[in-house]
């Protein structure tokens, strides 16, 4: 019936038109044989492409996926409720695990929402070493990213230089703070300790280092063809969508989108002392997200240069009583975490420790986006469009 | 830039300069936008002077503002939670659990913008173009724990809707999947309640909270300022 109607066959004498439907035919028994029963194919819970234990659970047509969604909760563990149980200054230890490698800036909202509560302002010295190891933290959390990056693709070299070259701001973490990965250094009202004595030179060298770093990384994958061809067009983010989803980060600014919390809002960090560009690619793809983050890193570099030179003189730590008790009240605050906008909505009933803490991490809702995204993709796609996207599992099940 | 200034604000460094005005113009301004927006559907709404708005909208119509707040610049959607506005009675687990605990005031009592119910839902959205963000609130009804769903004007609220599911036990009319995310599928009772238990501390008491640690620059007169 449909055949007749086909304005192609209409126009072909009855022999013709035999012949048509034959071939016609030929090509429906062809599609039917090469038709492949659908499969289900289960990536992780251990994958190379997670930092933790992220399972994804994909229906697939041959080579295309037809339907995929991260199933999560590996690594749940409850912190919500457990700072319900936890004096405000204990809440910062457990925090310090959500993304646990850039935990100092995972502390600093938190903190920031405890101040607004109490009317607390942290002195200017305090808030600027604040900034400083938010931004250290910030680079050895996303240079870990560029060099995990190439054994995404297969590429072994970029990651041992990200080790080596991450060690050297983990060391100044450490040495500022005595913790390498969980510093829990910052306090109500300031910070625990001062600077260490030769610590701003010695930063000022690994910052040189670092950049040196990006610049590596920058000639070895970003300029390499093959890296180009596996993320230029591929996973691509239109803008609206990742508003609605709730993107942050340097994959909202990877859709063209020009907002970074450092820059847009009123905080009393001392990020508006300095001067800094914010990095957008109008791509939106994972090629996009990549080189936004390595332009970050190369610009937390410079700004942690320029808080260096700027370090005002005096206390580290305000008057605040030695049992903190938290007036009544709510209060939200956010910051541009490495991986994103992080935020605490701290509900306090005037307790020593919070009445409810919502904690708003970047990658629980960067990687909702992940059933709508992969939709389409062909398989060793979902690895890199899940490397660029760069999630840390326990800032998606916190 | 600080601009809530609180009886009792400890801050050893401002000049008397950077004392902020008690006014906020600009969000003064949205919330009027949004009061005129929503109309009749603002419950109440709160400004804090260069800190964040908050409203709470009525129950029925927490889809269509939702609707109309996108439509109105709110495009970026933040978070979405719930909480629960009954002290817990556990208290903070400081109980011995070798003794019978004590009775505790569970008199529920809401925060910011009021509210009549024990439940109440928590949506955070901010606009792109002027970043300033609004804190959009909805009373959960009792005994009932559903609300409409939100998946279709934000798809980012699909998750959030199915953790704030098995957390607390809310459930979310019109939305397509609320499988667990987090927590076996037959698990029983909504750990975020405040009356679920924390079993570690059922079993042997919190030892930090009796915990003070001295902190640098603290010393023993500023005790008593507590």
């Amino acid at each position: 019936m449909t055949i007749l109607n086909d304005p192609v066959s209409a126009k072909l004498g009855d022999r013709a038109q035999l012949s048509y439907i034959t071939s016609q035919a030929a090509d429906a028994r062809l599609n039917v044989e090469l038709e492949t029963e659908g499969m289900t194919l289960n990536i992780g819970p251990q994958n190379p492409a997670t930092h933790g234990t992220l399972r994804i659970i994909a229906r697939l047509d041959g080579e295309q996926v037809l339907w995929a969604e991260p199933s999560c909760g590996y690594m749940h563990r409850g912190y919500e409720k457990l700072t319900e149980v936890r004096s405000f200054p204990q809440v910062t230890s457990l925090i310090n695990r959500i993304d646990w490698l850039g935990s100092f800036a995972n502390e600093v909202p938190f903190i920031l929402a405890a101040e607004k509560l109490m009317g607390v302002e942290a002195p200017p010295r305090a808030q600027w070493i604040r900034t400083i190891l938010f931004e250290l933290s910030r680079i050895a959390n996303v240079s870990l990213f560029l060099g995990d990056l190439g054994v995404q693709l297969g590429a072994i070299t970029p990651v041992f230089m990200a080790f080596r070259d991450r060690e050297y701001v983990l060391n100044l973490i450490e040495s500022a703070t005595g913790g390498r990965f969980h510093p829990n250094f910052d306090r109500i009202g300031g910070l625990k300790d001062d600077l260490p004595a030769g610590w701003i030179d010695e930063t000022k060298s690994v910052m040189k280092k670092l950049r040196n770093f990006c610049d590596e990384i920058e000639s070895l994958l970003f300029g390499n063809e093959i890296f180009q061809s596996r993320t230029r067009g591929i996973g691509v983010i239109p803008r609206d969508v990742a508003m609605q989803y709730g993107l942050s980060g340097a994959n909202l600014r990877a859709s063209g989108v020009d907002w970074d919390l450092r820059r847009d809002q009123d905080s009393p960090m001392a990020w508006n002392k300095v001067d800094f560009k914010v990095w957008t690619h109008p791509d939106g793809d994972s090629f996009a997200r990549c080189w936004v983050r390595l332009q970050e890193t190369r610009e937390a570099t410079k700004i942690v240069d320029q808080l260096l030179d700027g370090i005002p003189a005096g206390p580290v730590m305000a008057k605040v009583p030695k049992i903190i008790k938290v007036p009544e009240g709510e209060a939200w605050v956010s910051t541009e975490n490495p991986l994103g906008e992080m935020g605490y909505y701290v509900v306090s009933r005037g307790d020593s420790g919070p009445f409810r803490v919502k904690i708003r991490s970047a990658s629980f809702n960067n990687i909702s986006i992940t059933p709508w995204l992969l939709r389409g993709v062909y398989v060793p796609d979902i690895i890199t469009i899940l490397a660029s996207l760069y999630f840390i599992l326990g800032d998606i099940d916190r | 830039m600080r601009l809530l200034k609180r009886k009792g604000a400890v801050n050893q460094l401002s000049s008397p300069a950077e004392i902020t005005p008690v006014v906020d113009t600009v969000r003064d301004q949205v919330l009027a936008d949004v009061q005129a927006t929503l109309g009749t559907a603002v419950l109440d709404s709160l400004v804090k002077a260069g800190d964040d708005i908050w409203i709470r909208v009525s129950t029925q119509s927490w889809n269509a503002s939702m609707q109309k707040l996108q439509a109105m610049g709110f495009d970026y959607f933040c978070f979405l939670s719930a909480i629960d506005w009954m002290p817990s009675p556990f208290g903070r687990g400081e109980d011995d659990p070798t003794e019978p605990a004590p009775e505790r005031d569970t008199t529920i009592r809401p925060g910011y913008t009021g509210g009549d119910t024990r439940m109440q839902m928590l949506v955070r959205l901010v606009n792109s173009r002027t970043h300033v963000g609004i804190n959009v609130k909805t009373d959960v009804p009792n005994e009932i724990y559903t609300v409409d769903s939100i998946a279709n004007v934000f798809a980012g609220a699909n998750w959030h809707e199915r953790e704030a599911h098995e957390m607390f036990g809310i459930g979310f009319a019109g939305h397509p999947d609320l499988r667990n995310m987090y927590l076996p599928t037959d698990f029983e009772g909504f750990p975020m309640r405040k009356d679920f238990p924390l079993l570690a501390r059922m079993v042997k008491p919190w030892p930090g909270i009796v915990d003070v640690e001295p902190l640098p620059g603290g010393d023993a007169e500023s005790e008593e300022a507590s």
